[in-house]
C-alpha cells in the first residue's frame, strides 16, 4: 500500500468524509462541540431531535451514571423545527460538515410536519426517524417496536422527503431483524441502531427512583455487546445501509462496529467523557487501516459475515 | 474558550473533616471567573461522567484554580486521595458565573451554604483586588457546626457573619437567620448553596427588593450544554429549547433568583 487509506463512506448517494457520526441527542447541534473539535473533520453531524412545535422534555433529575454507561430520561427536549431552521442550520451549514437531522414526533402526523418542513432544505444531507426513544410516553419507541406501523411510519417519511430517510431502531425488540425489513419494506435508505435499551436505577439510601421519569434509556460502553450483536442481525437481513451505534469510545470500537456490518459509525455517550474523541477515533480508524494494510475503509463493512 | 487536558495536582489539603481543597495546574486559569466550575473525570473507566466542581480561586501567574469540595460520593473520595504530582482530566472553565459587574460601587452580600461557600469566596476575593469603584462586602457563611472551612480566607476580604445548625459558632440557624440577626443591608445578593438556602434568600431578596443572583446544583452529563441533561425550570422561555428549561452547566450555573422556579 502507498498512499494514505481512503476513508470516505457513501449512504443513499451521500458521501461522507469517513464513517465517524455522532449520535443524535449527544451532540446538540454541533455547536457546544463545535468549540473542541473542528466539525469537518468528521463524517456527519446527527443534530438533536426536533419536533414541529418546542418540547419541554422531563423533569430533573434527568441523567444517572451506571457501571460503564449512564441513563437518560431527557424526554427530547428540543426548540422545534423552525428554530432549529433559523438558529441551528445555519451554524451547522458554516461548519461545513455533513448535517442528518433527527426527526421526532408524538404520532405520524407529526413526524410527517417535520419532514415536509425538512423537504428540500438545502444544507440538510439526511434525515433520521426517530421511532425508537423510550423516554416519551407516545411516539418515539411505541411506533418502532410495531413492524406495521414502523413499514407505514417509513413510507410516509420517505414519500414526503426529498433527501434519504434513515430510520433509527430500538433495541428493545424480541427480533432486530423484523423491524429492519419493514424498514426496508416501507422504502427507508437505511437504518441506524441501536437507541438507547431501556433501564432503571433505584437510589437504594433514599429508597426511590434515581431519575424523574423512574426508566431511563442506558448507553455507553455498557451496550456495545448488544450493539453489536443487533448491527449484525440487521445488516445481514436487509440490504440498505446499517449505521451502527451504541457505546462506541475509541476506534477499536467503530471498527469493530464496520466488521459487523455498519457502513458508518456514530459516537454518542463518549462525546460527554473527552470531547475530542470523535475526531481520535477517526485518526484511529485510519491508524488501524494503515497497520492492516487495508487501503478503503468500506472493506471492514460485513467483513465478518 | 474550555478545554479538556490532563492537569497536574499541585497540592491537596483537607479543610474540616471531609472537606479537600485541591489545587491543579490547568492551562486556562486566567481565563476563570468567579461562579464558574470544571469537569472532574476519575480514571476509573466503569465510572464515566464528569464530577462538577465549582472553581474556589484562580491564579493567572502560577496558571492553578482552586477546588474546594466535600466528599459526598465515589468521584469526590477518588479525588480525595489525589497527591501533588499526581495527575487528573479536567475540563473547563465551565457555566457562566457571577455577574461582579453589577456589583460596582454597591454593598455586596455574599451568601455560601455549605459546600456553596468556596465560589462565595472567589467572588469576595474577586470583588476585594478587581472591583473599580468601592465596594463593601458582608459574606453570610452557613456550616454545619464550628468545623469551619475557608473562614479566615473570607475574613481577610469582607465582613463575614457566621451562622451553623447546631449552634456551635454564630447563629444558631440558617444564614437568613444570621442575615437578619446581623442587621445586613445589601444591595445586590450572590448566592450558592443548597436548595432550601436558596429558596429562602430568593424569598428575602424578593422581600426587601434587592436584585439576587443564585448558583444551581443538578446531576449533570456533558456539562458543556449539549445533552439537556441538567435542567432549571425558568421562569420565562429559556435561550436554548424556547420551553422554560434552562441548562445548569451552560446558560447558568449562575441565574437571577426571579428567572428559577426554585420550589
Amino acid at each position: 500500500m502507498s498512499s494514505e487509506p481512503r476513508m470516505e463512506v457513501e449512504i443513499a448517494g451521500v458521501r461522507f468524509r469517513n464513517p465517524v457520526m455522532t449520535a443524535s441527542g449527544t451532540f446538540g447541534s454541533g455547536m457546544e462541540y463545535g468549540r473542541f473539535i473542528d466539525l469537518r473533520e468528521i463524517g456527519a453531524v446527527t443534530a438533536k431531535g426536533v419536533a414541529i412545535v418546542p418540547w419541554e422534555g422531563n423533569p430533573a433529575p434527568r441523567v444517572a451514571e451506571t457501571a460503564s454507561g449512564m441513563l437518560n430520561c431527557i424526554g427530547l427536549q428540543n426548540p422545534g423545527v423552525e428554530t432549529f431552521l433559523e438558529r441551528d442550520l445555519p451554524f451547522l451549514r458554516e461548519s461545513g460538515t455533513r448535517v442528518i437531522v433527527n426527526v421526532c414526533g408524538h404520532e405520524p402526523d407529526e413526524y410527517y410536519g417535520v419532514v415536509e418542513r425538512l423537504n428540500g432544505v438545502p444544507g440538510i444531507d439526511m434525515l433520521e426517524i426517530n421511532v425508537s426513544c423510550p423516554n416519551v410516553k407516545a411516539g418515539g419507541l411505541t411506533l418502532g417496536t410495531d413492524p406495521k406501523m414502523l413499514e407505514e411510519i417509513t413510507a410516509g417519511c420517505r414519500k414526503r422527503a426529498s433527501q434519504p430517510v434513515m430510520i433509527k431502531l430500538s433495541p428493545n425488540v424480541t427480533d432486530i431483524r423484523v423491524m429492519a425489513r419493514a424498514c426496508e419494506a416501507g422504502g427507508a435508505d437505511a437504518i441506524s441502531l441501536i437507541n438507547t435499551l431501556m433501564g432503571m436505577k433505584i437510589d437504594t439510601e433514599r429508597q426511590t427512583f434515581v431519575l424523574s421519569n423512574r426508566t431511563g434509556g442506558l448507553s455507553g460502553p455498557a451496550i456495545k455487546p448488544v450493539a453489536v450483536r443487533m448491527v449484525y442481525e440487521a445488516s445481514r437481513a436487509v440490504s440498505i445501509p446499517v449505521v451502527g451505534m451504541g457505546g462506541i469510545a475509541c476506534a477499536e470500537d467503530a471498527v469493530e462496529f464496520m466488521l459487523a456490518g455498519a457502513t458508518a459509525v456514530a459516537v454518542g455517550m463518549a462525546n460527554f467523557v473527552n470531547p475530542y474523541v470523535t475526531i481520535e477515533i477517526v485518526e484511529g480508524i485510519r491508524n488501524y487501516l494503515i497497520r492492516h494494510h487495508i487501503d478503503d475503509v468500506r472493506e471492514l463493512i460485513g467483513a465478518v459475515h | 474558550m474550555s478545554v479538556k487536558e490532563r492537569a497536574y495536582v499541585l497540592s491537596q489539603d483537607m479543610c474540616a473533616e471531609g472537606i479537600f481543597s485541591l489545587v491543579l495546574r490547568v492551562s486556562f486559569a486566567g481565563q476563570v471567573c468567579p461562579g464558574q466550575f470544571v469537569s472532574l473525570f476519575t480514571d476509573d473507566k466503569s465510572r464515566l461522567l464528569p464530577r462538577p466542581i465549582s472553581v474556589c480561586g484562580a491564579d493567572a501567574d502560577e496558571g492553578s484554580i482552586r477546588l474546594v469540595y466535600r466528599v459526598a460520593g465515589f468521584g469526590t473520595e477518588y479525588f480525595s486521595r489525589l497527591q501533588a504530582e499526581d495527575a487528573i482530566e479536567v475540563m473547563g472553565p465551565l457555566g457562566n458565573g457571577f455577574p461582579l459587574e453589577l456589583a460596582e460601587g454597591k454593598r455586596v452580600l455574599l451568601v455560601g451554604g455549605g459546600i456553596g461557600i468556596p465560589p462565595m469566596l472567589s467572588c469576595a476575593e474577586a470583588l476585594a483586588y478587581t472591583a473599580h469603584e468601592p465596594v463593601s462586602v458582608t459574606c453570610a457563611a452557613g456550616y454545619r457546626s464550628s468545623d469551619t472551612y475557608l473562614l479566615e480566607e473570607l475574613e481577610a476580604v469582607s465582613e463575614v457573619i457566621v451562622a451553623t445548625d447546631d449552634g456551635s459558632l454564630g447563629t444558631h440557624g440558617t444564614v437568613i437567620d444570621a442575615v437578619r440577626e446581623n442587621g445586613v443591608a445589601a444591595d445586590i445578593i450572590f448566592a450558592c448553596g443548597p436548595k432550601p438556602m436558596l429558596r429562602a434568600v430568593k424569598a428575602f431578596a424578593a422581600e426587601r427588593g434587592i436584585p439576587c443572583f443564585v448558583s444551581l446544583e443538578e446531576r449533570m452529563a456533558c456539562g458543556v450544554g449539549a445533552c439537556l441533561g441538567c435542567v432549571a425550570k425558568t421562569e420565562r422561555p429559556d435561550p436554548h429549547s424556547l420551553v422554560k428549561n434552562a441548562r445548569v452547566c451552560a446558560d447558568g450555573p449562575v441565574f437571577d433568583a426571579k428567572e428559577v422556579d426554585l420550589t
